[in-house]
C-alpha cells in the first residue's frame, strides 16, 4: 500500500493543486506532498517491502536503490519553489504547480513499473507532463525549447514504444503468451528470438536515451534547461533522467538474460564515452551558464551509463552516481536560477561579478562546480571513482582513460565559465537589477541542504544506502 | 482476410509516399488521416471475430486519426492564417525518392526478419518500417510545425501498425494508453502550435533558431 | 508477301483513326465546359487543308526542317504497326520488339527536335530543351513500365507481354503509364496543347515555324502516338488475349476511349502544373512503375 501511496499522493495532491483558489497558498502544497512522499520513500528504503514476482508495480532493490534520491531532491526543490514562486507571484502557478506534482507521481511510477507497456506510459506521461513546467517562463524563447523538447523527446518516446513492441514480439515469437512484465521477459530468457532482441535493444537505447539525453540524442535539454526554471531543471536532470536510466538498466536485464549481455555493455559503453566526449567539447565552447548545466547533465548521463556497463562494481558505482549527480546538480540549478534572476541575463557577454551582487549564491555556485566536476570530498568524486576503478577492474583501461580526460576538459569547461561571470565587477545595469533580488534563506538554504547532502554522501555514505545498492547490483547480477 | 490487409498496407504506403511528394498542407493532412483511417479499420479484419475492445480500438483510431487530429490541424491552420505551401529543406523528388528507397528497403529487411507463420505473408512488417520512415524524413525534411505534426504521426502510425502484430497478445492497457497518449500528445502540440504562432507571427520552424551554441 | 499484305490494312486503320482521338478529347473539354466544341472529326479537316497548303521555308533551315517531322512520322508508323492489335496479334512479332518500340519512339522525338533548331532560333531551341528533360523522366517510367510487363509474363516480344493482364500491379501500372500518356503527348497538367503564351509553351514552340504539309505530317504522327499509348496502357490492363475476338476488339475499343476520355476530362479538370513540379509528377509515375515491377518481381516469385 505504501508502493501504491507514492504514486497515488502526488496525482491527488496535482488534483488538489489544480482546484486549490489561491495563488499564494498553492505553492505550499509542493513541499507537503514532497514531504509525504519523502516520508514514505525513505520508510520504504529502511524497510524494503516484499516485490511480489509477476507484479506490474513493485517497489523492488532498484526503485529502492533510485527513488529516495528523487524524492529527496523533489522535497528540497518543493522548499525551494514555495519562495521561487514567491519571486514570480505575478504569474498564475496553477499549472506549475499541477504539473510538477504530477511529475513526481509519474515518476514514482515509472521507477516501481515492472511492465514494459506500463514503464513505457509512464514516461511518456511524464513527458507530457514537464511540458507546461518547460513553458512556465512563457517568452518566445521557451516557447521554442518547449518545442523542440517535445518533438525531440516525442519522437525518442515513439521509437522506444516501437522497441517495446519488439521485444514483445521477441518474446511472443520464442512462444511467450504476451507476459510483458520483465519478470517474465527475463524467465523467457534465451527464448526471445535473437533478432527481434537486437532490434528491441537499439530502438529501447535510443527512445529511453532520448529521455535520458545521451548524446547524439540531447540536442533538447541545453534549450529546455536554459529556458525553464531552475527547480524544473533540477527535477529533469535529477528526476527524469533517471527513470529513463531504470527503463535502460531493466531492459539491459531482459537482453542480457537473452545472452546479449556482452553486445549490450559494448553499447552501453560506447554511447556513455561519446556522451561524455561531446559534453566536454561543449562545455568548452558555451558561453551561458544555464546551457552549461545541461551539457554538464548529459556527462553525467554518459557516466551512468558507462557505469551499467562495467558488471557490477560499475552498477554499483552507477547507482551511487545516480544520488551524487541529482543531489548536487539539484544544488547547482536552484543557485544559478538565483543568479539568472539576479544578473538578468546568462552568458559570460552580459553577467559577471555575481559574487559582489549574490555572495551566498554565488558562493553554493561555485561550490556546486567543484562537487560536480568530481573535487573531493563530495559524493561525486567518490562515485566516479569507483566508476573508474570498476573499469580498470574489468580491464577497459582505454575506457578510463578516455572518461578522465573527458572529466578534465570538463573541469577546464566549467570553471572557465563559472569564473567568468562570478569574478569582476558586475555591470551598473546589473547591480540595479540585482537589488530588486533579495537573497532570502528560502532561495539559499534548499541547494545548501543539498550541498551538504552531497557532501554527507561523500565523506559518510549511510549504510542503509550501500545496501539498497548492493541489493539492486545483486539483482541485476546474481552473486555465483 | 490477408489479402484484404495487404491491400490495406499497400495503400498506407501509397499514401506515405503521397505524404512526401504532397506540396498542399491540406493534402497532407488528408494523406495522414486517411492513413489514419485506414489503419484503425485494421484490427477489424485482422482480429476474428471482433470483440468489443477490438471495436473499440478501431472507433478511437478512426475518430481520433481520422477525424479529431486532422479537424484540430485544419482548424489550427485557418485561425492561424498559415500559408498552404508546404516548405521543404528536403526537396520534393529526393523525399520522393528516399520514401521509395526506404520502402524497397523496408521490404527487403522485413524479409530477412524471423516473423510467426500467422505473419509471414503479411505487410504489417514492412508497412510499419516504411512509415517510420517517411515520418522521419517528414519530420526532418519540412519546416512548417504543422508538416512535422503530420511527419510525427505518420511515424506513430507506422508504430501502430506494428502493435498490430501484438493485438492479440499485448492487454487493452497498452493498446489504449497509446491512443490516449497520442491524441493527448498531439493537443498539446497543437496548442504549442498556437502559442508559437502567437509568439512568432509564423509557424517556421526555421525561425526557432536563437537556442543554439 | 503475307506481311505486307497483313501490314497494309493496319496501316489503314492506324492512319485513318488515329486523328479521332484529339477530336474526341476536345469534345470531351466542351461538353465539360457546357460548350458545344469544334466536330470530333475537326483534325482531319485541318490536315486535309494543311496538306493542300504551301510551305514556308527559312532561309537559314537546311533540308533537316522537313527530314525531321518526316523521319518522326515514320518511326511513329514504325513503332505503331509493332503494337499488336488485340485478336490480331502482332504484325511482325519478334523476340525484343519492345526494345525497338520504346527506340523508334526515342528516334521520333529526335526528329521533332532535330527539325525545331533547325530553324536557329533560341526560342525553338527552349522548346527542344523543355520537352527533352520531361521525355528522359517519362521514358524512364516507360521503360520500367515495360519491365515490368516483361517480368510477369516472362517474355521480351509485344505479343505476349500485352496479352495477359497485368495482374495485381495492374491498378499500378494503369496510374504510371496514364501519367507517361499524358506527358509523352504534352496535354496537360504538363503541356497545354492550346496555348500560345511563349512562356508556357512546350511542344508547341517546337513546331512554330513549321507549315503546309510538314506541320500536317507532325500533328498526324502526334495523333497516332497518342493513339499508341491509349492502346500499350488498354492492352497492359486488360486480358485481351483470354477474351473472344469480338469482344476483345470491342473491350479494345472501349478502353481506348475511356482513356482518350480520362484525358479529355484530365484536361479540363486540372491545372497545368507549374515547371519546378512537372519532375515530381514524373517520380511518382516512375516510382509507381517501379513497384509495379517489383510486384511482378516478388510477388511473382
Amino acid at each position: 500500500m505504501k508502493e501504491l501511496s507514492l504514486i497515488i499522493v502526488p496525482l491527488v495532491g496535482a488534483m488538489l493543486a489544480a482546484a486549490w483558489p489561491g495563488n499564494r497558498t498553492r505553492p505550499w502544497l509542493l513541499p507537503l506532498v514532497g514531504l509525504i512522499h519523502a516520508a514514505l520513500s525513505c520508510w520504504l528504503l529502511a524497510a524494503p517491502p516484499a516485490a511480489p514476482l509477476g507484479a506490474w508495480l513493485a517497489f523492488d532493490a532498484l526503485t529502492r536503490a533510485v527513488l529516495p534520491a528523487v524524492s529527496l531532491l523533489f522535497l528540497v526543490c518543493a522548499l525551494y519553489g514555495v519562495s521561487y514562486l514567491r519571486v514570480r507571484g505575478e504569474r498564475s502557478n496553477r499549472v506549475f504547480v499541477t504539473a510538477l506534482l504530477a511529475v513526481l507521481g509519474l515518476l514514482s511510477a515509472g521507477h516501481q513499473a515492472r511492465h514494459l507497456g506500463l514503464l513505457w506510459i509512464a514516461t511518456e506521461a511524464v513527458t507530457l507532463a514537464a511540458v507546461p513546467l518547460l513553458h512556465f517562463n512563457g517568452t518566445p524563447r521557451a516557447f521554442e525549447a518547449t518545442w523542440k523538447y517535445l518533438l525531440i523527446g516525442g519522437t525518442g518516446i515513439a521509437l522506444s514504444l516501437l522497441g517495446s513492441f519488439c521485444l514483445g514480439y521477441a518474446s511472443l515469437h520464442g512462444g511467450g503468451v504476451g507476459d510483458l512484465t520483465f519478470t517474465a521477459l527475463i524467465a523467457q530468457g534465451r527464448g526471445l528470438s535473437r533478432p527481434w532482441v537486437l532490434a528491441a535493444w537499439v530502438l529501447l537505447l535510443v527512445g529511453y536515451g532520448t529521455k535520458m539525453g545521451l548524446a547524439p540524442m540531447h540536442t533538447w535539454k541545453p534549450d529546455a534547461y536554459g529556458e525553464a526554471p531552475g527547480i524544473v531543471g533540477a527535477i529533469l536532470a535529477g528526476g527524469v533522467t533517471t527513470v529513463a536510466f531504470t527503463a535502460i538498466l531493466r531492459v539491459r536485464a531482459v537482453v542480457s538474460a537473452a545472452g546479449e549481455a556482452a553486445m549490450a555493455d559494448r553499447t552501453l559503453l560506447a554511447l556513455g564515452l561519446f556522451s561524455m566526449l561531446v559534453a566536454a567539447l561543449m562545455l568548452l565552447g558555451t558561453r551561458d551558464f544555464k546551457r552549461m548545466l545541461a551539457y554538464s547533465s548529459v556527462e553525467h548521463m554518459g557516466i551512468l551509463t558507462i557505469g551499467a556497463a562495467l558488471g557490477a562494481a560499475g552498477f554499483w558505482a552507477a547507482m551511487f552516481h545516480v544520488w551524487a549527480n541529482s543531489l548536487t546538480k539539484g544544488a547547482l540549478f536552484m543557485s544559478a536560477g538565483n543568479l539568472r534572476r539576479a544578473a538578468g541575463g546568462r552568458t559570460t557577454d552580459e553577467v559577471c561579478g555575481m559574487a559582489l551582487l549574490t555572495p551566498r549564491s554565488a558562493a553554493i555556485f561555485v561550490t556546486g562546480m567543484f562537487a560536480v566536476t568530481a573535487c573531493p570530498p563530495f559524493g561525486p568524486f567518490f562515485s566516479e571513482l569507483r566508476v573508474v576503478r570498476a573499469a580498470f577492474e574489468t580491464g577497459h583501461g582505454a575506457a578510463a582513460t578516455m572518461f578522465l580526460t573527458c572529466l578534465l576538459f570538463a573541469f577546464f569547461g566549467l570553471t572557465r565559465l563559472v569564473f567568468a561571470i562570478v569574478d569582476g565587477r558586475p555591470r551598473r545595469t546589473a547591480r540595479t537589477a540585482g537589488h530588486h533580488f533579495p537573497e532570502t534563506m528560502g532561495l539559499v538554504l534548499p541547494p545548501l541542504a543539498l550541498l551538504g547532502c552531497s557532501l554527507w554522501l561523500g565523506l559518510w555514505t549511510p549504510g542503509v544506502l550501500r545496501d539498497a545498492w548492493t541489493a539492486a547490483a545483486s539483482q541485476f547480477f546474481p552473486v555465483k | 482476410m490477408n489479402e484484404t490487409t495487404n491491400l490495406l498496407i499497400g495503400i498506407a504506403m501509397g499514401l506515405n509516399l503521397l505524404a512526401l511528394g504532397s506540396s498542399r498542407l491540406p493534402t497532407l493532412i488528408l494523406a495522414m488521416s486517411a492513413q489514419g483511417v485506414v489503419l484503425g479499420l485494421m484490427p477489424l479484419l485482422i482480429v476474428e471475430p471482433p470483440d468489443w475492445r477490438v471495436l473499440l480500438v478501431a472507433v478511437a483510431t478512426v475518430a481520433g486519426k481520422g477525424l479529431v487530429i486532422p479537424h484540430l490541424l485544419r482548424r489550427a491552420m485557418r485561425t492561424a492564417h498559415i500559408d498552404r505551401e508546404v516548405e521543404p529543406f528536403i526537396g520534393f523528388v529526393p523525399s520522393l525518392l528516399l520514401g521509395a528507397g526506404g520502402t524497397i528497403a523496408a521490404v527487403a529487411v522485413a524479409r530477412t526478419l524471423p516473423l510467426l507463420p500467422e505473419h509471414s505473408g503479411s505487410l504489417l512488417v514492412p508497412g510499419s518500417l516504411a512509415s517510420v520512415l517517411t515520418g522521419f524524413v517528414l519530420l526532418i525534411g519540412r519546416a512548417k510545425a504543422i508538416s512535422q505534426v503530420c511527419g510525427y504521426l505518420i511515424l506513430e502510425n507506422g508504430i501502430y501498425l506494428f502493435g498490430l502484430l501484438l493485438i492479440h497478445s499485448t492487454p487493452l492497457l497498452v493498446e489504449s494508453g497509446i491512443l490516449l497518449d497520442v491524441t493527448v500528445g498531439v493537443f498539446i502540440i497543437g496548442i504549442i502550435v498556437d502559442r508559437i504562432q502567437r509568439a512568432f507571427d509564423s509557424l517556421d520552424t526555421r525561425k526557432l533558431t536563437a537556442l543554439r551554441e | 508477301m503475307t506481311l505486307i499484305l497483313d501490314l497494309l490494312p493496319r496501316f489503314a486503320l492506324w492512319f485513318v483513326l488515329a486523328p479521332l482521338l484529339p477530336g474526341i478529347i476536345n469534345k470531351v473539354k466542351a461538353w465539360v465546359a457546357g460548350r458545344r466544341g469544334p466536330p470530333v472529326l475537326q483534325l482531319y479537316y485541318d490536315l486535309a487543308r494543311l496538306w493542300r497548303k504551301g510551305v514556308v521555308l527559312s532561309t537559314l533551315a537546311s533540308p533537316g526542317f522537313v527530314f525531321g517531322p518526316a523521319v518522326a512520322w515514320v518511326a511513329v508508323m514504325g513503332a505503331a504497326l509493332l503494337l499488336p492489335l488485340g485478336p490480331a496479334g502482332g504484325a511482325p512479332g519478334f523476340r525484343g520488339d519492345m526494345l525497338v518500340l520504346i527506340y523508334l519512339l526515342a528516334l521520333a522525338r529526335f526528329g521533332t527536335a532535330w527539325a525545331a533548331m533547325e530553324t536557329g532560333s533560341a526560342f525553338e531551341g527552349m522548346g527542344v530543351a523543355r520537352e527533352v528533360s520531361y521525355a528522359v523522366l517519362a521514358e524512364a517510367a516507360l521503360i520500367t513500365a515495360m519491365l515490368a510487363l516483361c517480368v510477369q509474363t516472362g517474355s521480351t516480344s509485344l505479343a505476349a507481354m500485352l496479352a495477359p493482364a497485368a495482374g495485381a500491379d495492374a491498378a499500378l501500372l494503369a496510374a504510371g503509364l496514364f501519367v507517361v500518356l499524358l506527358a509523352e503527348n504534352c496535354r496537360v497538367p504538363f503541356d497545354d496543347p492550346n496555348t500560345h503564351l511563349e512562356l508556357t509553351m512546350i511542344h508547341e514552340v517546337m513546331v512554330l515555324d513549321h507549315s503546309g504539309p510538314p506541320l500536317a505530317v507532325i500533328l498526324h504522327g502526334a495523333s497516332v502516338k497518342l493513339l499508341l499509348f491509349a492502346l500499350l496502357l488498354t492492352e497492359a490492363v486488360l486480358p485481351v488475349g483470354k477474351l473472344a475476338p469480338g469482344v476483345a476488339a470491342a473491350a479494345l475499343a472501349g478502353g481506348v476511349l475511356a482513356v482518350t476520355v480520362g484525358a479529355g476530362l484530365v484536361e479540363s479538370l486540372l491545372a497545368r502544373l507549374a515547371f519546378r513540379r512537372v519532375p515530381l509528377l514524373l517520380t511518382t509515375a516512375f516510382l509507381l512503375c517501379l513497384f509495379a515491377l517489383l510486384m511482378a518481381w516478388k510477388g511473382g516469385a
